[in-house]
């Protein structure tokens, strides 16, 4: 896992490398990779949505056009997570044996709230050496409101009305928060949103980050969250 | 230790001290035992590789907490801080190796201040967080309440001050318990100054400020002569060691700006009105010049009768009025020299 292809997310952005003959260069051994892909979430009065859109890419390689980031944890929480694959597979592992060891000695399902501060002392116990996950749960509370949770890969979080995380988060952010939020508008009417409008929404957002995103594209999985469960929808994006 | 608790510190530890420490290739990962009963115990990977130190390090996007290499050499690898603060020999292999570098940012940035008068204590904070330029959350919170008497204000790495918060809460909720009594502010400080000791040296960033209110509960000797018989009390602690105390404190990025206001307005007979426009002020300054400072002004206000809450209050409005007196005053500068 070569180090090299990191610089144009956490780098300089604006410089250009020059490319001459520097020397011997060593590559390092790092334990991780970037795999791309892009977690939505938005949160109504009485539903959540969970979007990702499926497509695993490493440096200038696609892996796989379907492999969804949404992992649906119980009946009302489903969770989005980007960045590195194997710490994605590790973590919803960890949580899917967490969650039954709550179930069997508590009685009970974990509640969405109940999830979030779990997976902060999960990714916090990694604080020298963490998962490189960005993390955003989509879930029911108890009061049957919609709720999200967005965190960082070390494990602070917060509940939020919308998020977006992975390559393409800094793209669609400002979107969410002008459409969602309605910020940095004058005069506007604040209506609240709908769960069609969400839906639409989430899918005109998909496709303009897959038109700009190179990490982002191929289809896009929706996990609708109302109380009566579940409900999944696959959408094709982009597939270049 | 409360840490420890969390990542199963001390299963994980017997069972290196029992097994011989294993000499493992880099790439193999010791399988985690989640049947053992414990909740989980998955963060011993041993993952230890020498990485010399290269260029790209030097321009590691994480800039703030990141304790420069050299100093982590000494005894063992940053990975396993716990180990520092154990009886464990110390003819570890991978010594030297450094802490693996993150390819993300931490959460970081920001103005925090906190002041005594004789209203009380008031603390203040902006609610930006930023993660090398790109702003995480525009509406975080960064005061803290701890109890009903006290509140803490964060300043750091925003994971660890949240963390830490909850671990300093457990801990003096079962002081309380164990002992029937509230631990004072000055206690308080203390014992997150003496948990936070054992990841010095590591990249743990945690500037707290604890701010509270001791009750006639907390024991005596604990209050000194300088605050005028007042229960207030105000801490400073960070990860680094530092504990102090004062009447007047500002930590982030932010804080030279606040303290310029803050100096200039701040003394001991302030009305709760002056003291909360006096405060409001200093972080409106503060975002104001500070690129990552700004959103909104939380305040929080403690008294006798606990913290008060005050709501919080969206700087936009504020740049507007600032840009509306500027051109006022301009164009009166304009009329004036006009009709000389």
């Amino acid at each position: 896992m070569l180090f090299t292809c990191m610089f144009q997310h956490f780098g300089d952005p604006g410089k250009m490398k020059d490319y001459h003959y520097t020397g011997p260069v060593e590559h390092k051994f790092s334990p991780y990779a970037f795999n791309g892909g892009t977690v939505l979430a938005v949160a109504g009065e009485d539903f959540a949505i969970v979007a990702s859109d499926t497509r695993l890419s490493e440096g200038y390689s696609i892996h796989s056009r379907d492999s969804p980031k949404c992992y649906k944890l119980t009946d009302t929480t489903v969770l989005g997570c980007s960045g590195f694959h194997g710490d994605c597979l590790t973590l919803t592992k960890i949580i899917d044996a967490r969650l039954k060891m709550y179930k069997h000695s508590n009685n009970k399902t974990m509640t969405s709230g109940a999830i979030a501060a779990m997976l902060s002392t999960i990714l916090y116990s990694r604080r020298f050496f963490p998962y490189y996950v960005y993390n955003i749960i989509g879930g029911l509370d108890e009061e049957g409101k919609g709720a999200v949770y967005s965190f960082d890969p070390v494990g602070s979080y917060q509940r939020d009305t919308y998020k977006a995380g992975g390559s393409a988060s800094a793209m669609l952010q400002p979107l969410l928060d002008n459409q969602i939020g309605f910020k940095n508008m004058e005069g506007v009417e604040h209506v609240p949103l709908t769960k069609d409008k969400a839906v639409q929404l989430v899918k005109d957002v998909f496709i303009s980050a897959a038109e700009r995103d190179v990490y982002t594209g191929d289809a896009l999985r929706i996990c609708v969250i109302t109380k009566e469960g579940i409900n999944e929808e696959t959408i094709p994006l982009r597939k270049d | 230790m409360a840490l420890q608790d969390i990542c199963n510190f001390q299963s994980v530890f017997e069972d290196s001290l029992t097994t011989e420490y294993p000499a493992v290739p880099h790439g193999k990962k010791i399988a985690s035992n989640y049947v053992s009963g414990l909740p989980f115990s998955n963060n011993k990977s041993l993952f230890h590789f020498y990485i010399p130190v290269a260029e790209y390090l030097d321009e590691s996007p994480i800039q703030f907490g990141q304790i420069s290499t050299v100093q982590n050499c000494s005894a063992d690898s940053s990975e396993d801080p716990f180990l520092t603060s154990s009886t464990l020999p110390t003819c570890l292999p991978f010594a030297s190796s450094q802490s693996v570098p993150l390819p993300f940012p931490m959460a970081h940035g920001t103005t925090t201040l906190a002041f005594m008068f004789q209203g009380g204590v008031l603390a203040a904070a902006d609610t930006r967080s930023s993660c090398s330029g790109l702003v995480a959350c525009p509406a975080s919170q960064k005061i803290l309440p701890i109890h009903s008497h006290l509140v803490g204000l964060t300043s750091g790495t925003s994971a660890d001050c949240a963390l830490w918060k909850r671990i300093l809460a457990r801990e003096l909720r079962l002081y309380q318990l164990r002992h029937g009594r509230r631990l004072s502010t000055s206690g308080a400080a203390k014992l997150l100054s003496h948990m936070l000791h054992p990841f010095k040296g590591t990249e743990l960033c945690v500037a707290a400020t604890l701010c509270g209110w001791d009750g006639g509960e907390t024991g005596p000797g604990s209050r000194g002569e300088t605050t005028k018989n007042q229960m207030t009390d105000l801490f400073y602690v960070c990860s680094d060691g530092t504990r102090l105390r004062g009447m007047l404190f500002s930590v982030g990025s932010g804080s030279p700006y606040a303290y310029s206001i803050l100096d200039q307005g701040v003394h001991w007979g302030l009305t709760v009105d002056e003291a909360k426009s006096i405060a409001r002020e200093a972080v409106y300054r503060a975002t104001y010049r500070d690129a990552y400072s700004g959103n909104c002004v939380d305040m929080y206000h403690i008294t006798s009768k606990g913290w008060t809450r005050r709501n919080r209050e969206d700087l936009k409005e504020e740049y507007y009025r600032e840009k509306e007196r500027r051109k006022h005053e301009k164009t009166e500068r304009r009329d004036v020299t006009f009709s000389d």
